[in-house]
């Protein structure tokens, strides 16, 4: 039985600072950029309002959505946060889909949830800070003895690494059963075509019959329903921790 | 025989750590049930009901995510890094 489970294929390195790895990561990341990029402005082109489109009701069926996402969960004074939700929101769930295609996910690359979450670190320090001032920002480290310091740096440390594992463990977990599920029905499709006498069974073990349909059924849990939930979640998360910043 | 042990202590330790999975079930299955008791109270609320219980569900799920990453680690990586400390 054998099972392939690698990380990010690197295809070429640029010579420079000791080798910078282009890896299938990057290459997936910039291709599903571009893709929702194309999508966005082939979607929102020519856009009327009297008799529309079918293309500019799916736009607008989506705008619509997360526009009541972001306003049932941050209120009317954080709408500025849309596009950055929205941003998240999209990549996230097109990276982990591109796993449909047979390409490399790039949300099972833990760099990728890592620089979001980053991102959403940097802003919510940014609003603690604005709505505490700096002083009363180092003050709640402090909160509520001086003895908890330790432990507040550590809380605050740990909800970037949180939200990025949750994402990539999720993902990754999908991708690693899923490369399991395949090589153990390969195994069993040998098995059991071996048992047919002569020439037929030895030919059939061959062809992988068990392989063709069966694992669709669970990339449909795995890939689908775990990408959408995952995406949904890391722009919870982030609606909640931002808005939840300066009070 | 260093080598031996070193890969015998990875492979148990990614065994452990899996255990961390008891704890997401176990809450899970609770929020899941709470769910249907509530849904059974009042059916109108039902999708509002279902979209929480999946947000929980995927929250909590993180503490068996981070019991299988560290299995993922002692299975994929720790074992050249220490072999290499040898």
């Amino acid at each position: 039985m054998e099972v392939d489970i690698h990380g990010a294929p690197i295809y070429f390195e640029i010579p420079i600072f000791g080798g910078i790895p282009i890896t299938g990561t990057l290459v997936v990341t910039w291709g599903v950029m571009i893709v929702l990029t194309a999508l966005c402005a082939w979607m929102t082109h020519g856009m009327k309002v009297r008799d529309i489109s079918k293309k500019q009701a799916v736009a607008e069926k989506i705008y619509e959505m997360l526009n009541n996402l972001v306003r049932n969960n941050m209120g009317e004074k954080w709408m500025g946060y849309l596009p950055l939700v929205t941003a998240i929101f999209g990549l996230s769930v097109c990276s982990s889909l591109s796993s449909l295609l047979g390409l490399w996910a790039p949300t099972a690359d833990v760099n990728t949830e890592l620089a979001w979450a980053l991102v959403v670190f940097i802003l919510i320090t940014r609003h603690k800070i604005k709505g505490h001032g700096l002083k009363g920002y180092l003050k709640g480290y402090l909160d509520p003895i001086f003895v908890m310091a330790p432990f507040n740096v550590l809380g605050e440390i740990f909800t970037p690494i949180s939200m990025a594992f949750r994402h990539f463990g999720n993902i990754v977990s999908g991708y690693v059963i899923s490369a399991l599920i395949y090589a153990a029905l390969i195994a069993a499709n040998h098995a059991l075509f071996r048992l047919l006498p002569g020439l037929v069974g030895s030919l059939l073990a061959e062809i992988p019959i068990l392989g063709v349909g069966i694992p669709a059924v669970f990339s449909l849990y795995f890939d689908w329903f775990g990408s959408f939930i995952q995406a949904f979640i890391f722009c919870m998360l982030t609606m909640i921790f931002i808005s939840t910043a300066e009070d | 025989m260093e080598r031996a042990i070193v890969l015998m202590g990875c492979a148990i330790g990614a065994g452990l750590a899996l255990i961390a999975g008891i704890g997401p079930g176990i809450g899970e299955g609770y929020a899941a049930g709470k769910t249907v008791e509530s849904i059974a109270r009042q059916p109108e609320m039902k999708g509002e009901l279902t979209s929480t219980m999946i947000l929980g569900i995927a929250l909590s799920e993180t503490t068996g995510i981070y019991g299988f990453v560290t299995g993922l680690l002692l299975m994929f990586v720790c074992p050249r890094m220490f072999l290499g400390m040898l």
